[in-house]
């Protein structure tokens, strides 16, 4: 979950424009066997890591580059046991092997990556990819495990049995990726006919898999011990479901008193500089436009870059040690009592970081109607854009005092309820839905539990650089334009000089929705926040920098403080709520459009979330 | 349901491999740390399927291992490698208890 395929952000990317000799080569092997590891290997930093938003294709393509300057397009497909497609991401991975996956060329060779200390299974995969026919490197990965559990095997014996080269390599440690450069080098021969099994029937290919691993002198490592032994704790009863909750704790606890301090001291920087910027500059509208709409504007989503990437750092953290799916496994009964197959908790939780990639996630589900509820109920979890939002107002509005012990502390409790809000916003739809119109029949829940690592310095860090360039990039060109015409908006109609604020075409719609919005507790300022942030969330806080900003009242004020003087404590918590329910993102109104093939669904889906989120601030404002 | 047996992708249940087979009980039956060999499954091909591609094949040998509080869902080892699956899916596979030595055959 760490890629955001990010419409707003990126454009159908196009492959790197290479001399016309590039070569396709296709990484295929079993889910977890370590090909996004080696992915990242071949095609390094410089990788050209596209996604592609077009109608169907959910590879990612990479490029190897050799030393002399040629390169090999390297395609990484979803992780598959069989060639026998039942969900959307097998059917890709068909697809794109078999040469029928429109914008992607037909695989020259294929790199067939197996997990070496559970050879004996792995090796079923052989039987179908050889049988396609092309070239075929069959990596045996995480050889530094194999050697440490005591597991070995011959491989050249493995090579003969199998009629196609063999490499034994460490991806993580980065062990032996050469030999897998020499064969993209190399000629890459077709692997030598070998007598395959019948591939319909699962027992005669894992018996063939058995043999081949047998005569290859195979013997598989004992079984990890620390993975029994963490286990022993992470599952159980009792301690288990606790380690859950404090994870979950921790985590919301370190992202807002570490990167709290950082966000601040960035923000009353802005602030002090923008006064001074605005001192420097020669007084017009440019500048303006400069300090207003660019500096102030922009500057403030900016500060809450360390927020997002410590966030993204614990998700990495989580997923790569192999926690995640323990804590699939803890909450699964959850997800059974609302109707929901097991499957839907990893998009979920990925909806945690944005809920683009997790509503691309779920065409691991099998299941239609399992398919669209999960989609559908995907953009109540807590997304990164939120965080911005609920930090900003919460260390506005919420006076920092002990909660439960200091521990938990009402700005911490705050942040835990909005997530634990939008959860249960969740769970209550998915249970609606799977009751009444997408009621279904349910797929068997298969969760494989792989044994924990540590996370490499390597992977995490390219998950936190591919979410800076999101992250920059979504306040470089929505959030900057949005700005920008807001910016425009306030300087209309322009008579010979600026016209006061509310009085601007801004101000005049702002105005012209206050009637609808003032039951929740907000004025025109808000209203235009919340019209803007249908573009992406966190722009209601560039723009509200920037209405403050221009205002004469709260220029030169903080954020915070302008937001003290504008905002009652309850229109706060009614704020906070509206943004906890609303569908307020673009791309993911797009991707939604997408992935079920129409209109319905996300009208259906931006109704739903806009009314619950209008009675729900309307509740804060008037409870609280 | 379909019960795989005699259906195009041929489960027979080898049973030479079991001399003395033990009656017939689901995996829900195994408590943690209890081992049994699966007979077959009792499900729509599609998702037999799945489970015998990551192990669950007749004749394999399963243990069952740690679960979520409650029990449901069950982590079973099989075939090197630690599967989870919900009381739902796994009262459909069929299975043999492995019985340490005192064998207790009903005739």
């Amino acid at each position: 979950m760490s890629e955001c395929h990010d419409c707003a952000g990126c454009a159908p990317v196009a492959v790197l424009a290479r001399p016309a000799a590039v070569r396709t080569v296709a990484l295929v092997g079993p889910p977890n066997s370590g090909k996004t590891t080696l992915f990242n290997r071949l095609t390094g930093l410089r990788q050209k890591v596209a996604n592609f938003p077009g109608v169907t294709v959910e590879q990612h393509t990479g490029i190897a580059e050799f030393p002399d300057g040629r390169a090999v397009t390297i395609v990484d497909l979803p992780g598959i046991y069989s060639l026998q497609p039942r969900s959307e991401d097998e059917q890709v991975a068909y697809d794109v092997l078999h040469g029928k996956r429109a914008g992607t060329p037909k695989p020259e060779a294929v790199l067939l990556v197996l997990d070496s200390t559970n050879l004996a299974r792995h090796l079923m995969l052989a039987a179908p990819i050889l049988a396609l026919g092309l070239p075929t490197l069959i990596i045996l990965n995480m050889a530094d495990d194999l050697r440490n559990r005591g597991g070995k095997l011959d491989l050249s014996k493995l090579s003969q049995e199998l009629g196609a080269p063999v490499a034994l390599i460490s991806a993580r440690a980065g062990q032996g990726v050469g030999e897998v450069f020499d064969f993209l080098a190399g000629t890459m021969a077709k692997p030598a006919p070998t007598l395959l099994p019948v591939l319909q029937d699962v027992p005669k290919c894992r018996e063939w898999a058995g043999a081949v691993g047998s005569k290859a002198g195979y013997r598989a490592p004992i079984a990890p011990k620390w993975t029994r032994r963490l286990d022993s704790v992470f599952l159980h009863p009792v301690a288990g479901p606790l380690v859950f909750l404090l994870v979950v704790v921790g985590v919301i606890r370190t992202i807002f008193m570490a990167a709290a301090p950082i966000s601040d001291a960035a923000q009353s920087f802005i602030a002090t500089s923008g006064k001074w910027l605005a001192a420097a500059l020669p007084a017009s509208p440019f500048s303006s436009l400069l300090v207003d709409g660019v500096w102030k504007g922009v500057g403030s989503v900016l500060v809450f870059l360390p927020q997002v990437l410590l966030l993204f750092l614990f998700i990495g953290i989580l997923e790569d040690s192999g926690y995640l799916a323990r804590a699939a496994l803890i909450a699964d009964r959850t997800m059974a009592r609302v109707g929901l197959q097991g499957k839907s908790f990893i998009p979920l939780l990925s909806a945690y970081g944005c809920a683009v990639p997790a509503i691309m996630a779920t065409r691991t589900i099998e299941n239609k109607r399992d398919r669209i509820a999960t989609i559908l109920i995907a953009p109540f979890m807590t997304c990164s854009a939120r965080l911005p939002v609920y930090a900003l107002l919460i260390a506005a509005f919420i006076p920092e005092r002990n909660f439960i012990g200091s521990v938990i502390t009402t700005q911490v409790a705050a942040l835990l309820g909005l997530y634990l809000l939008g959860f249960l916003a969740a769970v209550v739809t998915a249970r609606l839905l799977k009751s009444s119109v997408l009621k279904s029949v349910q797929a068997p829940f298969v969760l494989e539990m792989p044994s924990y690592r540590w996370p490499t310095v390597q992977s995490l860090g390219l998950r936190l650089l591919d979410r800076s360039k999101v992250f920059l990039q979504r306040a470089g060109t929505v959030i900057l334009l949005v700005t920008v015409i807001l910016w425009v908006a306030t300087y209309l109609p322009y008579s010979g000089g600026k016209p006061p604020i509310e009085h601007s075409l801004a101000g005049t719609v702002g105005r012209t929705i206050e009637p609808i919005i003032q039951p929740l507790g907000f004025n025109w300022k808000i209203g235009v926040g919340l019209i803007t942030s249908l573009a992406a969330r966190e722009t209601i806080i560039s723009t509200l920098g920037l209405i403050y900003g221009m205002d004469p009242d709260s220029q030169g004020m903080e954020l915070q403080k302008s937001l003290r003087a504008d905002l009652t404590t309850g229109g706060a918590f009614a704020l906070l709520i509206f943004f906890a329910f609303a569908m307020q993102c673009m791309s993911t109104v797009a991707v939604v459009r997408r992935e079920t093939g129409g209109w319905m669904w996300p009208v259906l889906q931006f109704a739903y979330m806009g009314a619950l989120a209008y009675a729900g601030a309307f509740v804060a404002f008037h409870v609280i | 349901m379909l019960q795989l047996s005699g259906n195009s992708t041929q489960i027979e249940m080898p049973l030479a491999a079991v001399p003395l087979p033990a009656p017939l009980s689901t995996l829900v039956d195994l408590q943690k740390g209890d081992a049994a060999i699966l007979d077959h499954i009792e499900l729509p091909v599609d998702d037999a399927r799945r489970l015998m591609e990551l192990g669950f094949l007749p004749g394999s040998r399963i243990t069952a291992g740690f679960s979520a509080p409650g029990g449901d869902p069950r982590v079973f080892q099989v075939d090197g490698s630690e599967i989870a699956l919900r009381r739902v899916t796994a009262r459909h596979v069929k299975v043999r208890l492995e019985t340490s030595g005192k064998v207790t055959r009903k005739p």
